[in-house]
């Protein structure tokens, strides 16, 4: 509880001082707008509903891209994983790939898909891929030995064995992959969609930049870290926890 | 003979080496015994017992099961490690069913789970998760787990050995009654002199460098065992005169290690 209290407290008087600093050094709008009009646009675009219409295009985009991110990046974690020579060739290169923010692909995606959604589907795919690949390789390689020698004891082998005990062994780290995907995937689509066509978020960020809204610009931008930051705190790091104390890789918090 | 293991010899590759861990172990045991495998730590006693479940291959000689050469893991020999190693996936009956997946229907594995909670005591903890036992209950359930496939042999390496001292005591009478009603081979890997001379019909003691094995102890004293404390304390001097020999050259192997560090 105190913590709620500390970091209203501190939000409040991060919003005084800035409506302040406008007011004293008279900053005009285009440059820094205050937080009273951010809110009010906010509210505006709530009211009218278009915030509405473009959360619901940009989150079409994302669920579709990191359902795609998700699935290639098990399959080629997996295959890195099992296969030495995957990994020792296609794994160097996804290390590689891996220190290119995947909105360096956009103009290679627009000549490929055109100008439109798949272009920009295509950055998300691409921003959650790698990570969860990454992920997965690690899961797989690090389950216990023990897991697998009492599994063996018990006649498990091959195919029964990686699907009863590999897989589910693994789960931790394909669920850590997974939230480091959906953050890839979220910056990756506010990226895309900021050189791409409407609607979205991103989208209209960039029109009402082109119309000197700052102050819509700055709704939006809150938007996105307030999504950014809920989904990965109530949902990610929730199960996240939970897995962590099932598979016993951390201990209950005392209550 | 029941399971008869035949001039087994192991060696690792260590830093270019070759290095021998286990020679000439020659061991028969019959059907239902209780056997230990007693020694200090290097002896290779849990090596052998790996050699039996087969997650080890040995570098020479044979083992025998019911006349059948062992090769490779098998459900006809049940395991319990030092830690239970539950899969934490899985309720507790569910890691008790595991092994009968693929020999029975689902509702026939439900009840031989069931049956096996029971023998352990612990079919009231069916449905929780490992992580919610202590370790003295989720060893239990991987002696439940290793027992329900049936194996004709127990494996069982260092299984108290991560466990407090009164649990410890707990589960030796708990092992011992499983023992007497499931009429079970049990092959019990332990460092514990006390522990081997408790549970076991024999005691074969290991030494070290390479591993071998020293004497086939019978331990004869009638269960329960805790009655004859004079009994057990003979076979404790006895053991140990025959061990100090490798203990001490343990220690020193320890210091030469430290020094050159």
């Amino acid at each position: 509880m105190q913590l709620a209290i500390k970091r209203i407290l501190f939000f409040i008087g991060l919003f005084a001082l800035w409506e302040l600093a406008i007011w004293i050094f008279s900053i005009p709008p285009v440059i820094l707008p205050s937080p009273t009009t951010v809110f009010s646009s906010l509210f505006e675009s709530l009211a009218d509903g278009s915030l509405l219409k473009d959360l619901r295009a940009s989150f079409s985009r994302l669920l579709i891209g990191l359902s795609i991110a998700l699935i290639i990046g098990v399959l080629l974690g997996i295959l890195l994983a099992k296969f030495k020579t995957a990994d020792e060739t296609l794994g160097s290169l996804i290390l590689a790939l891996q220190s290119i923010p995947s909105i360096v692909w956009l103009p290679l995606a627009i000549m490929w898909f055109g100008l439109n959604e798949k272009a920009v589907i295509f950055i998300v795919v691409l921003g959650g891929t790698i990570v969860m690949t990454i992920n997965m390789r690690t899961g797989i390689k690090n389950v216990q030995p023990l897991y697998t020698k009492a599994a063996q004891t018990m006649g498990s082998t091959g195919i029964d064995l990686f699907f009863r005990v590999i897989l589910p062994a693994s789960v931790p780290y394909a669920v850590t992959g997974t939230r480091l995907a959906w953050a890839f995937a979220w910056r990756a689509l506010m990226a895309g969609e900021l050189l791409s066509s409407g609607p979205g978020l991103g989208y209209t960020l960039k029109y009402a930049s082109d119309f000197g809204r700052m102050d819509m610009v700055m709704a939006i931008m809150v938007v996105i870290g307030v999504i950014g930051v809920t989904v990965d705190i109530l949902i990610f790091q929730r199960i996240e926890k939970k897995v962590m104390i099932k598979w016993g890789l951390e201990q209950k918090e005392a209550a | 003979m029941f399971l008869s293991i035949n001039n087994v010899q192991k060696s690792f590759p260590n830093q270019g080496k070759t290095e021998q861990v286990l020679r000439d172990i020659n061991l028969n045991i019959e059907k239902g015994e209780f056997v230990s495998l007693l020694g200090p730590s290097g002896c290779g006693k849990s090596t052998v017992l790996n050699i039996i479940a087969g997650l080890l291959r040995p570098s020479e000689g044979e083992l025998y099961l019911d006349n059948q050469q062992i090769t490779k893991p098998g459900n006809d020999r049940g395991m319990v490690f030092q830690q239970a190693a539950l899969f934490p996936w899985l309720s507790v009956e569910e890691n008790v069913m595991f092994p009968l997946k693929k020999i029975m229907k689902k509702q026939e594995a439900r009840e031989t789970a069931q049956k096996y909670l029971q023998l352990v005591q612990l079919s009231a903890y069916a449905n929780h998760s490992p992580h919610e036992l202590s370790g003295g209950m989720q060893q239990r359930v991987a002696i439940a787990r290793a027992l329900a496939m049936s194996p004709r042999v127990l494996l069982m390496d260092e299984p108290f050995g991560a466990l407090d001292e009164q649990t410890r005591i707990r589960l030796h009478d708990e092992l011992e009654r499983i023992w007497v009603e499931t009429k079970k081979t049990i092959i019990f890997v332990t460092h514990s002199i006390q522990e081997a001379i408790k549970l076991s019909d024999r005691i074969i003691v290991m030494g070290t460098q390479p591993g071998r094995i020293l004497q086939d102890i019978p331990i004869d004293i009638e269960r329960p065992r805790e009655k004859h404390l004079q009994q057990m304390a003979q076979y404790e001097e006895q053991i140990m005169k025959l061990l100090k020999n490798e203990i001490d050259k343990v220690a020193e192997e320890e210091l030469k290690y430290a020094v050159s560090n």
